[in-house]
């Protein structure tokens, strides 16, 4: 009964949908506000819908009915109780009933907050959302319904590949695509101001909050993966340039794009006509990335040929959306007229230094995916694109991106003074180089790279102080005067440093990771001592214990530091008997913003063990980095809601003006 | 040499047990040569795997590929020689790194070339629109919008 409402409830969502699709357009050719308004309704509706058809699925999960199909390819009884729920989104039907539920979330709340809109660019950004909705609410009932029923109902579950059973999987895929879906938003409004044939610096306030929620949760849910990837993994790699990741990562070099872009059209109503194309890509990119990881076709073009038909389905939708919004832009690109003259040195120029970095980022990762699966069906080339490609190609973009980034926002706007600016920056410039000089010294020679990168970072993160300084006045002005500026500084200048100095942790902690990084593997016995990096680890031995749907194996080590007992760790191998499949745990021991950790190999006959020990240094602000990134991001998103929402006067506007 | 014949033999006899990355007996004894094998592992793909080179890899093929690479490696057999000894034996798949060829031109020249044409292109354009002078004036606004910022100025107007 559940699962039969589950799947009604998705059908009459598609009703609404496509209600949604047409209504509010022809509402808006006849200007009749009452069929405008039809998407409010509609979007508010759907939302209920897909919520209910959503929570259907929990319920089925949580009450392990194994009748449902899905339910059994996924869970099973023995299952704890988190996991059953997050379980849910682990597998390809339930991940993307939860794509169009945050897809309709997202349409809801255009439908609660977007009162400040016209009318008609209102409901045009709702008709566009509910065509998005419309095909993907197909695909799932045609294609991927995680209602269907099993004739004969088995006992038992199938459980859920344990290497999802894990608190980070209930976390990263929805953050991820909070993210995702989000940028669909930007893509309504590029699209609706296409059709209405009128974008100025007005569309790009209203689309710049709604961008920037993307791009926090975007930035949140790599960085929760990567970190997900680093613990639960097992061999300590927190990024892979696996295409997977890449397709992720496409929408948010794409979406810090935009951001930067639409901020140029908010201020200086310049650079619309390539704000718009932004909007378009950053959504396709997404799109293209829910085709890469939903159609299997990364795994091997075959395994895309012996099953193609959700596959053809999901490019066939990308092809509509991409192929569709292009033509309209094409056509109608050229009647927008760009304003905002400025000099090629300028905040602008910095800008778009910055958005052309980031579009070439971009690019680079797109062909570093695709080429290999473009070669393999044109030229029957199999060729294999990895991690040392993207550290010669995409590395030195970002070296570049991250070498202007404390100068773009010192710049003034439509004619900016270079060198004044790098006066300014001196202070900076000189923290960059003392750190290059002391960490060249601590590491006696070695790679001259790592040294410069670390120099590199600190230039980046003092450069955010520094233009924090500067608009307060600090050490120039009286501290009082610098106190009373600080605080009236736009909450968005607060939010550009904090995630301009994000940028600066994350390269520190990628360095460290990746250059002083020391490992230690080896078979240990009972009592063996493992020295690294300054500590020493015991084995103090192995037990067995059972868990819910596991039996593990863990091995207890003793850190010590210089004689003194630090903490005791635990790596563990754990046995899934249902999928007859194990997942190791690693153990990690956090010190300041290093770690050390452990993960077990196999157990010899003799009862020795392999492991794997390493020490990573400052390994912790590669996570940092983007949570302070995100948090920049709020910041700047709290400054906009009282400037831009000014919820009062709004309303009592509308209850004067009835007609609009 | 023996040695990891025998372990390779006794892995097959023992049906290919599960082994993580790089395992203690696989390592050799002289640090310079296992750090010649470690760089060079961490270019190699593990074909049976999902995008992993056989220094991450956990798969018996890893395991196979990484003592291939240190016999040539103990053969004395320099680095490039070993690339060019596997990608003779399984093809350019195995390489992480595409070699710069005819066929992976469009992949490393795409970087350069879309910087330095984008870059030129960008700056040519700014600079002669900013010296083209007059600057498009913003649109008028709609009726809409006009009686909408008249309410709320007054509404501004009340309210302070």
């Amino acid at each position: 009964m559940i699962a039969e409402s589950g799947h009604y409830a998705l059908v009459l969502a598609l009703g609404l949908a496509l209600i949604q699709s047409f209504v509010p357009l022809i509402g808006a050719r006849l200007r009749d506000p009452a069929l405008m308004n039809v998407a409010r309704s509609t979007a508010l509706a759907q939302l209920l819908f897909v919520g209910a058809s959503f929570a259907a699925l929990v319920m089925l999960h949580v009450s392990s009915d194994f009748s449902v199909a899905n339910v059994y390819e996924n869970s099973h009884s023995m299952k704890p109780l988190i996991y059953k729920i997050t379980g849910v989104w682990g597998n390809h039907e339930g991940s993307m009933l939860l794509w169009v539920s945050i897809l309709a979330l997202f349409g809801g709340l255009v439908a609660i907050f977007g009162n400040n809109l016209p009318l008609s660019l209102r409901a045009h950004v709702l008709a566009v959302q509910a065509w998005i909705a419309s095909a993907f609410y197909l695909f799932i009932l045609m294609t991927s319904n995680p209602f269907l029923r099993i004739a004969n109902p088995p006992i038992e579950g199938r459980d859920l590949n344990p290497v999802l059973q894990d608190i980070g999987l209930a976390v990263h895929p929805p953050m991820l695509y909070l993210g995702y879906v989000g940028f669909s938003i930007s893509f309504s409004f590029a699209i609706a101001a296409l059709i209405e044939g009128r974008i100025d610096a007005a569309w790009a306030r209203w689309v710049r909050p709604w961008t920037l929620v993307a791009w926090i949760f975007l930035t949140l849910g790599i960085a929760m993966g990567s970190y997900w990837a680093y613990y639960e993994l097992g061999w300590g790699g927190w990024w892979f340039w696996d295409p997977v990741e890449n397709a992720s990562l496409m929408p948010w070099l794409a979406g810090t794009a935009l951001l930067h872009s639409a901020l140029v059209m908010e201020k200086r109503n310049a650079l619309k006509v390539w704000t718009i194309l932004l909007s378009i890509l950053t959504f396709s990119l997404s799109l293209l990335g829910t085709f890469l990881v939903r159609s299997g076709v990364i795994t091997s073009v075959h395994a895309f040929a012996n099953d193609p038909t959700r596959g053809v389905f999901i490019l066939l939708i990308l092809c509509l959306f991409i192929g569709g919004s292009l033509s309209l832009f094409a056509g109608r690109a050229t009647s927008l007229k760009q304003g905002g003259l400025f000099a090629p040195i300028s905040r602008e120029g910095a800008l778009v230094l910055n958005n052309l970095l980031l579009t070439v980022a971009c690019a680079v990762v797109l062909f570093g995916t695709l080429y290999p699966l473009a070669m393999e069906v044109l030229a029957d080339f199999k060729m294999s694109v990895g991690a040392p490609f993207y550290n010669l190609s995409f590395v030195p973009l970002f070296a570049l991106l991250l070498l202007a980034v404390p100068f773009g926002p010192m710049l003034a706007w439509k004619r900016g003074d270079l060198l004044g600016v790098t006066q300014r920056l001196l202070a900076a410039g000189v923290a960059g180089l003392v750190a290059v000089a002391v960490a060249w010294g601590w590491a006696r020679g070695g790679s001259a790279l790592a040294p410069l990168a670390i120099g590199l970072g600190i230039f980046v993160i003092a450069g955010a102080v520094t233009d924090l300084a500067e608009r307060t006045g600090l050490f120039r002005l009286p501290f009082a005067t610098t106190l009373h500026r600080a605080r009236g500084l736009p909450r968005s200048a607060w939010g550009a440093a904090f995630a301009h100095a994000g940028l600066g942790v994350a390269l520190l902690g990628i360095v460290c990771e990746t250059t002083w990084n020391s490992e230690y593997i080896a078979t240990m016995k009972q009592n063996d001592v493992a020295h690294l990096a300054g500590y020493d680890l015991k084995l103090d031995g192995l037990f067995q214990r059972q868990g819910p749907n596991f039996r593990e194996m863990i091995a207890e080590f003793n850190v010590s530091r210089d004689g003194e007992t630090l903490s005791v760790m635990t790596p563990s191998k754990r046995s899934f008997t249902t999928r007859g499949s194990s997942t190791t745990e690693a153990a990690l021991l956090t010190r300041g913003a290093s770690q050390l950790y452990i993960s077990l190999g196999d157990v010899t006959a003799e009862g020795a063990v392999a492991v794997r020990i390493y020490h990573k240094p400052l390994v912790l602000l590669i996570w940092w980095g983007p949570v302070l990134m995100a948090f920049g991001g709020m910041l700047s998103l709290s400054d906009r809601r009282l400037r831009v929402g000014a919820p009062k006067p709004a309303r009592a506007k509308q209850s004067l003006q009835p007609a609009e | 040499m023996r040695r990891m014949f025998v372990a390779l033999i006794a892995l097959a006899l023992l049906g290919m047990p599960e082994a993580r990355a790089v395992q203690p007996d696989e390592i050799m004894a002289d640090p310079a040569k296992e750090a010649r094998a470690r760089e060079l592992s961490r270019e190699l793909r593990c074909m049976v795997c999902q995008n992993q080179s056989i220094d991450d890899s956990d798969a018996p093929l890893a395991r196979d590929l990484r003592l291939l690479v240190r016999e040539r490696i103990a053969a004395g057999d320099s680095n490039s020689q070993v690339l060019d000894f596997l990608v003779a034996r399984y093809g350019e798949f195995v390489l992480l790194k595409p070699r710069f060829e005819r066929q992976t031109l469009l992949l490393w020249l795409l970087a350069p070339v879309l910087l330095g044409g984008g870059g030129l292109a960008l700056w040519l354009q700014i600079r002669r629109r900013s010296r083209s002078g007059a600057d498009i004036p913003m649109p008028p606004l709609t009726p809409d919008e006009k009686s909408r910022l008249a309410a709320l100025m007054s509404d501004d107007a009340t309210s302070r």
